[in-house]
């Protein structure tokens, strides 16, 4: 599209003549380099399954790709780190417990990749198109095709080579189905348990569970200036709120909110899928409404859906609104108030 | 309380020392000049000169053609040779006069005043028209329109914008250590004529030296101040530069005169000195010639209407590997597509980029929304958004979203991972639909 001739061998272009050295692609993979702290939580609770069902994910998700572009005849663009970044989401949110031939469940990884890469992104029109959070998506399609097999959790042990486990509830299934009382018991005391959840040290999907390790990859990207923290903050915070006011068996006021923060997909959503560029809005007042959004909602689902958790959705139903919030939310344009506060000149 | 600035911006690397050393020096006179008869913002010249007729160093030979205009004069003496079309640097046909220099470089009568500053305002505004002043930033605005503003705006400062903020440039940078005084007297001289006591000098912090030269140059006149200001893209841009020394914000879609402030250019206000004390027109102005592709980089006095590929051979010639020359700076600058152009009044340097120093520009990929376009954007505009709706030709949709308070200024692009072209996005969305 951008004219770019020839004549006596120089290049004709329009202005800027410099560009900065930030690529897409450096952008994907250091957003994949900050999942690795988590990521490495996850293999050493949930040992080699972990790591097969996170590196099938990935796979898939780079072989689809590069399939449906050598399809439809384009360019591959699998070198951009994307795909590699929805693959290792994917997986992260993913229970290591679908690897398993009996009952047979490893093709769950691979049909949400599929899913994700393919009709989620690419049928979209391709990165930077898509409506939905291709992993978020991804993973949705399982849990309702494979309502069994997502939610089957295993214990986490720190046996690094352990291939049987044994499966158990995740605190937001028992704090759902028993309440808080008997979650704090399972765990010995309440500092016990804040401390099972911080190091990751419990049921869940992969990647989730850890959330000082979520946090060191959040912070990395704040200070890296890969995501700001509207986002994060306002989701979390507004969470944290719901869960104080409504989360409390009978009384307002007496819920647990540090439970719900550290629990579930709670880190891993706000840090990482919440602030996915494409499917989030631009504008930074924008951000802030979906990131209230998005923490109204995760606590709607727990406190009063039939799922124990509800950061997927709560995200996925965000997403269709970001475009309209985008669109809904202006800049103050330089100049378009008048300005009171210039220094006065004496005459 | 940190130095004056505006909101948001970018930091692109300055590149300042490969030239910022050079003192200001004579350029070869050129053999031939092509001078445009538009090389202004506002109406062309009419000529006043046939072919074969002799012309003297400063002879108008072109008439402003209308109140935005500004008369052009001959930089060289010799014979005029051809009238007719010729290219300019954003690849326009322009009417223009080239004269073979005779090497004699007889003056024309020029009228000297010692005591300039003893002039009514009227006497010294017509001088700077007559010596077909325009604004030496880039955009060439003809001075003279500045200095009339209507009856209901009420100015009361003027602001000599030596922010120089585009990367590689340093021809402001060099006439405020060299002609401080003159650089003074020139704001002086605007300030007399606009009737005003107010005078701001914005400096970007990355020349201290130049903060220090115009301070001390500045230093018993009454009213006048040096600002420091942030190092940040487009500092020098009118608007922003405004924001930053005064605090004002003129309107959206508006101008200075609109918060009272009239602003000029290092370069134009030496040239308004000259105009107004040695009765000199423009003829000549600093150009930066520079750049990781030419040999030697320079700042050169340079008449109006030399060709770009004497100033190149000037320098050294071009660096095996150069692969893009620019009539300006990097970032608003003009690609050109031959060197047979001339330098005009606007021309603030030549920049020559070797094929490291360039983003291939078919090579960008869809915008991801990271929004670092919306943190880069002075305006505060949504560039992302406006090209995206440029590219799926919805140019209405565009306008909405403030498409023409955009000055392209280029940060968007500069910051964009994806590498896309949102200024010339933004321009065809321009020129597909009424503002």
């Amino acid at each position: 599209m951008e004219a770019t001739k020839k004549e006596n061998n120089l290049i004709v272009s329009v202005s800027p003549h410099v560009k900065s050295d930030e690529t897409t692609s450096r952008i994907m993979w250091t957003v994949s380099l900050a999942l690795l702290p988590a990521m490495a939580s996850g293999l050493y609770f949930f040992g080699p399954k972990a790591f097969f069902i996170t590196a099938l994910c990935i796979v898939s998700s780079l072989v689809f790709e590069q399939a449906y572009m050598k399809i439809v005849g384009k360019k591959s663009v699998t070198g951009d780190g994307s795909a590699l970044l929805t693959g290792l989401l994917l997986g992260m949110n993913m229970p290591a417990s679908l690897w398993s031939f009996s009952p047979f469940t490893v093709h769950v990884p691979i049909v949400a990749s599929f899913v994700a890469i393919v009709i989620t992104k690419q049928l979209f029109g391709g990165l930077g198109f898509n409506v939905f959070n291709p992993a978020l998506i991804g993973r949705a399609f399982a849990l309702i095709s494979w309502p069994k097999a997502m939610t089957i959790w295993n214990e986490p042990t720190a046996a690094f080579l352990a291939m049987d486990a044994k499966t158990t509830a995740t605190p937001l299934g028992v704090l759902k189905e028993e309440g808080i009382a008997k979650l704090i018991e399972i765990f010995g005391d309440k500092m016990s348990l804040y401390q099972h959840l911080l190091t990751g040290n419990r049921a869940g999907s992969i990647g989730e569970t850890s959330a000082i390790a979520l946090l060191i990859g959040g912070i990395f990207l704040l200070a890296k200036r890969y995501i700001t923290w509207h986002i994060p903050v306002s989701f979390l915070g507004s969470a944290a709120l719901m869960a104080w006011v409504f989360g409390g068996k009978g009384a307002l006021f007496t819920g647990d909110p540090i439970v719900h923060l550290i629990s579930g997909g709670m880190m891993l959503g706000a840090w990482f899928m919440a602030t996915d560029y494409v499917t989030s809005p631009s504008m930074k007042n924008g951000q802030i409404i979906f990131g209230v959004g998005c923490g109204l909602l995760t606590m709607l689902i727990r406190l009063k859906g039939g799922y124990p958790e509800g950061v997927m959705f709560a995200i996925l139903i965000m997403n269709c609104f970001a475009p309209l919030i985008d669109r809904g939310v202006r800049s103050k344009v330089f100049g378009a108030v008048k300005q009171d506060k210039s220094k006065e000149i004496k005459k | 309380m940190g130095l004056a600035t505006f909101n948001r911006g970018i930091h692109p690397p300055d590149k300042k020392t490969l030239a910022a050393h050079s003192p200001v020096t004579e350029a070869k006179p050129p053999k031939i000049v092509v001078i445009p008869l538009s090389q202004h913002a506002g109406a062309p010249c009419k000529p006043l000169v046939t072919i074969g007729q002799e012309v003297k160093k400063g002879e108008v030979i072109g008439e402003p053609g209308g109140f935005v205009s500004a008369p052009v004069h001959a930089s060289v003496s010799g014979t005029v040779v051809a009238l007719a079309e010729f290219p300019n640097a954003m690849g326009r046909m322009v009417n223009s006069i080239v004269i073979e220099n005779n090497g004699k470089e007889e003056w024309t009568a020029l009228k000297d005043s010692p005591d300039y500053m003893n002039l009514p305002a009227e006497e010294l505004k017509e001088k700077i028209k007559a010596a077909g002043i325009v604004g030496l930033g880039g955009a060439a605005f003809p001075t003279s329109v500045k200095l009339s503003p209507p009856k209901e705006k009420t100015i009361d400062a003027v602001l000599i914008n030596g922010a120089e903020c585009e990367p590689y440039l340093t021809a402001d940078y060099r006439l405020m250590l060299e002609k401080p005084t003159e650089v003074v007297e020139g704001l002086k001289i605007l300030m007399k004529v606009l009737n005003v006591n107010k005078g701001f000098i914005g400096i970007e912090n990355n020349k201290p030296d130049a903060i220090a030269k115009m301070k001390e140059a500045a230093g018993g006149a009454a009213g006048i101040e040096v600002v420091a200001c942030e190092v940040k893209y487009p500092q020098g841009a009118e608007k922003m530069l405004i924001k930053a020394v005064l605090g004002r914000e003129v309107p959206a879609r508006g101008l200075p005169m609109d918060v009272g402030v009239v602003v000029q250019n290092v370069g134009t206000a030496l040239s308004i000195y000259e105009a107004a004390r040695f009765g000199k027109p423009l003829i000549e102005r600093v150009v930066t010639v520079t750049g990781e592709g030419i040999s030697e980089p320079k700042n050169l006095m340079v008449r109006v209407g030399t060709k770009l590929s004497d100033l190149i051979e000037e320098c050294g010639g071009l660096k095996s590997g150069s692969v893009k020359v620019i009539s300006g700076g990097p970032m608003m600058g003009f690609a050109v597509s031959t060197l047979d152009i001339p330098v005009t009044k606007g021309t603030s340097g030549i920049l020559v980029m070797p094929e490291a120093e360039i983003t291939h520009a078919e090579e960008f990929g869809p915008c991801i929304r990271c929004g670092r376009c919306i943190d880069a954007c002075a305006m505060g505009l949504q560039p992302y958004m406006l090209s995206i709706l440029s590219e799926i030709g919805h140019y209405e949709e565009a306008k909405e979203f403030n498409l023409f308070d955009c000055f392209e200024c280029g940060s968007c692009a500069y910051v964009c991972p994806a590498k896309r072209p949102i200024v010339q996005l933004v321009r065809l969305a321009k020129s597909m639909v009424k503002p």
